[in-house]
Order: structure tokens, then C-alpha cells, then sequence
């Protein structure tokens, strides 16, 4: 069993890096935003792989269908059809930031337990807690449910306000009065 | 499953530097935008890797006993994802606004436009 968990979790880790790639190197946008879509739903499977099923149904609801919406949405009032065009001198710029950017971060994960290891840090702080007496407490079977809604309700609070606000901000971008785009 | 050790880690990291490096590449503001919410996706395979506990099933809890994955970092993930569409949509509104105020979405052309005036 464990052994087709590990398969599963590779080649779609594998595909993950395929679509990114592909992203990376097209110049057409209506092609880049349907790999996107695409690489959303990749990481919702992914998400059921690695036992987090709420997360892969938030990903799949919202990371895939709403935010490739809102994407199209923004390519058709921008209407921009025409093909991206490439500068070199930024990509190797780029090259060189997100190469630092991979050498410090494989720095930084050298002493990262291995991973699905059940005695890891992470798992032995307040998880334990959480599993055996969240039941007891909330009453819901759904651990992340519970966590999500009670003991960490001020974080879902703050999640609302956060949306609001972004809403808000929509609103006031899209119906402000603007002056006529200049041609020259 | 000691054998894999960090290799999950490692291709997280991969994709981070994919995401940094469409980021930092494109001209065009949409894929900016594209490549800041492949960053953000390489972020959540990271933590949901670290919450993730061998032979382990989904939070869930059932009659009998079990092993659980952590159910914490899936919390702090879902917040995240909703989070990150919020910030998503700000941001291509920002495009749109742009777009009706400079007539492209071409972060350089808009940049030569605010020099030449």
C-alpha cells in the first residue's frame, strides 16, 4: 500500500513539474492559464495523496475553477490575444535569482526530517492533542473541521476580513472612473 | 518509506524556482500573476509534505484506532488557498486597472510610458 502511495506521489509530483515547465516556456497566455488550471488540479490530486482530503477539495473548488475564472476573465477585459514577447536579457537575470533562491533553500532543508516520518517535529507538538481530544471537545469527526472552525476560529475570522477587504478593493478597481487610455 | 527521505522537498523547491524564475522572466502581467500562484502552490505541496505521516489516513477520525496525518498543517494550508485567490483577484484588477489607464499589459511599455511623461 505504501508503496503505490509513494507512486502515486511522484508522478503526479513528476507531471507538477512538466506543466510548470511548459507554463515557463509559452508565449501564449490562453495556453498558459488553461496549464495552470491544469496544474491546480494537480496539486488537489496530490493534496489526496498525501491524506489532506478538506485541502484537495478547497484546491480543486477555488485554486482550480475560481481562480482559472478569474484569469480568463482579466485575459478577455484586457483582451489580450497577442503572443508574449521574450526579453533575454531578463531571463537569464532570472536564472540567475532563482538559482540562489534554490541554493538557499536546499540549505535550508538539509535537516528537514525525512519525510512521512511519524516522529517529526511537526507531528508531535500540538497534532497528538488535536487527534485524541478533539472529539471529546468539539464533537465533530472531522479533526481538521473542528480546528478550523473553533480553535482556530480568530484565524478563520481573519480569513473573512481578508476576503472582504480584497472584495472591497475589486469593487473599488473595477468601477473606479478612469481616465481615457492614451494613444500615441 | 525511510528510503525517499526528502525528495519530495527537493522537487518543492524545483517548482519554487520554476515559479520565481516565470515571475521574474515575464513581461506580460497575467503571467506575473501565473507564476506568483505556482510560487504559492509549491508552498502548500510544502507544508501538506510535512503534516503527511507514513501508513497514515485523513484526519478523519473513525471507530476503530488508526494512524492520522497532521491535521494542522491542513488548516493553516486551507486558510492559505482562500487567502491566496483573494490576493489573486486584487491583483488582476490592478491588471484591468492598468490596462484602462495605459492601454497594455506590458510591464515594460508601461514602464517607457511613465518615463516618456
Amino acid at each position: 500500500m505504501i508503496a503505490i502511495e509513494l507512486v502515486v506521489n511522484f508522478t503526479l509530483l513528476g507531471f507538477l513539474l512538466v506543466t510548470a515547465l511548459y507554463i515557463s516556456q509559452t508565449n501564449r497566455l490562453f495556453r498558459a492559464v488553461m496549464l495552470f488550471g491544469i496544474y491546480s488540479l494537480l496539486t488537489a490530486s496530490l493534496f489526496v495523496a498525501l491524506d489532506a482530503v478538506d485541502v484537495a477539495f478547497t484546491e480543486a473548488a477555488v485554486g482550480t475553477c475560481i481562480a482559472t475564472i478569474l484569469m480568463l476573465s482579466a485575459l478577455s477585459l484586457t483582451g489580450s490575444r497577442k503572443e508574449v514577447r521574450f526579453r533575454r536579457k531578463n531571463a537569464t537575470f532570472a536564472v540567475c535569482v532563482s538559482i540562489a533562491l534554490g541554493v538557499a533553500l536546499a540549505i535550508g532543508i538539509m535537516d528537514m526530517p525525512q519525510f512521512a516520518d511519524p516522529n517529526a517535529p511537526a507531528n508531535l507538538h500540538v497534532a497528538p492533542y488535536y487527534l485524541q481530544d478533539s472529539y471529546s471537545e468539539i464533537g465533530i469527526p472531522n479533526v481538521v473541521t473542528s480546528v478550523l472552525a473553533s480553535y482556530r476560529g480568530y484565524d478563520t475570522l481573519g480569513e473573512v476580513v481578508v476576503i472582504f477587504t480584497a472584495g472591497i478593493g475589486v469593487i473599488a478597481l473595477l468601477t473606479a472612473r478612469t481616465s481615457k487610455p492614451k494613444e500615441d | 518509506m525511510e528510503s525517499i527521505g526528502i525528495v519530495n522537498y527537493w522537487i518543492v523547491i524545483a517548482l519554487m524556482m520554476i515559479a520565481l524564475y516565470i515571475v521574474i522572466s515575464a513581461n506580460n502581467l497575467i503571467k506575473k500573476i501565473i507564476g506568483l500562484n505556482i510560487f504559492q502552490s509549491s508552498v502548500f505541496i510544502l507544508y501538506i509534505s510535512i503534516g503527511k505521516v507514513g501508513g497514515g489516513t485523513a484526519p478523519i477520525l473513525l471507530k476503530e484506532p488508526a494512524v492520522y496525518s497532521n491535521p494542522l498543517p491542513h488548516v493553516l494550508i486551507l486558510t492559505a488557498i482562500v487567502v491566496g485567490v483573494a490576493t489573486t483577484a486584487l491583483g488582476l484588477a490592478l491588471i484591468v486597472r492598468i490596462r484602462s489607464a495605459f492601454g497594455t499589459i506590458d510591464d515594460q511599455d508601461v514602464q517607457q510610458d511613465i518615463e516618456r511623461n
